[in-house]
């Protein structure tokens, strides 16, 4: 998987097609585990640069809904958008698709947890002024 | 799939292992199917590459999402037995705890089957059965019409 966006709140992400991924062997199509993977990674990846928390942040949830199964061979790109943060909370909104965002594969709503117990401290941004 | 019609032809239960060897990114991931007699759980062998943060370190949360869609697959084509795999339509993960560098555990039921949908509930687990670190709802089409698919 590879990162090829990451600005304001939103994260742009590509899995190329692989063999090993595909989760239907008769038809080729990938395994819906894969955009689980890649979704739930590029919605963190949207939190981390809206929050600029990196590591700190955990998912609580996530829905996807599956619209159509991906083309074998093609790759799959994953867009996500960090809409809303709040004291503990990020929320997301993502997709992914091939080509066209208006013809996705599946789309997904997520929260986070921000400042998890373990990173709780290390990770936090600076305050302003120190 | 061949190994699901082949079953179904000769009226027995898949050879679940067989199933899922047949899966390349089951494969990928190292899932295992233990049954005993009707009661089915897959394992979740701990392996470095299912890593998704190094530091704590703790399983990817897109592993344990699939891991879990699996385990909801693989119950519905065993309980159903059509021709085809369980297609997801969608679901819903609640990631209750941070998943440890061991082997997982998860179980499905099918809570409600309808003659196109299922709903499925799946749990995994580590240590206890009683503490899971993340849970599955999810819907999946059963559709056994070849044309649909």
């Amino acid at each position: 998987m590879t990162l090829l966006e990451a600005s304001g709140g939103t994260a742009l992400c590509r899995v190329p097609y692989d063999e090993k991924l595909i989760g239907n062997p008769e038809t080729g199509v990938i395994h819906g585990g894969v955009i689980t993977s890649l979704l739930d990674n590029t919605c963190g990846i949207a939190v981390g640069v809206k929050t600029k928390l990196v590591g700190a942040i955990a998912t609580l949830d996530l829905r996807i809904d599956y619209m159509k199964p991906a083309t074998p061979k093609q790759d799959i790109l994953a867009f996500a958008d960090c809409y809303r943060v709040s004291r503990n909370i990020a929320f997301v909104r993502g997709l992914a698709y091939h080509t066209d965002k208006d013809d996705p594969i599946a789309t997904c709503t997520a929260a986070f947890m921000l400042g998890t117990k373990s990173f709780r401290g290390a990770n936090l941004p600076a305050k302003e002024g120190e | 799939m061949q190994i699901l019609k082949a079953a179904a032809a000769e009226g027995r239960k898949v050879d679940l292992q067989a199933l899922v060897d047949a899966i390349p990114y089951c494969r990928f991931l190292g899932i295992r199917v233990d049954r005993k007699g009707t009661e089915l759980t897959t394992i979740l062998t701990f392996s470095p590459h299912l890593i998704g943060n190094p530091v704590l370190p703790a399983l990817h949360g897109g592993v344990i999402g699939a891991f879990l869609e699996t385990t909801a697959i693989i119950q519905t084509a065993f309980e159903i037995g059509g021709a085809s795999l369980p297609k997801p339509v969608d679901i819903n993960i609640d990631y209750l705890r941070s998943g440890r560098p061991v082997d997982t555990f998860g179980r499905a039921v099918i809570t409600k089957q309808g003659r196109r949908v299922v709903n499925v509930h799946a749990e995994a687990w580590q240590d206890e059965h009683t503490k899971p670190i993340a849970a599955l709802r999810g819907h999946f089409l059963v559709a056994s019409d070849e044309a649909e698919s």
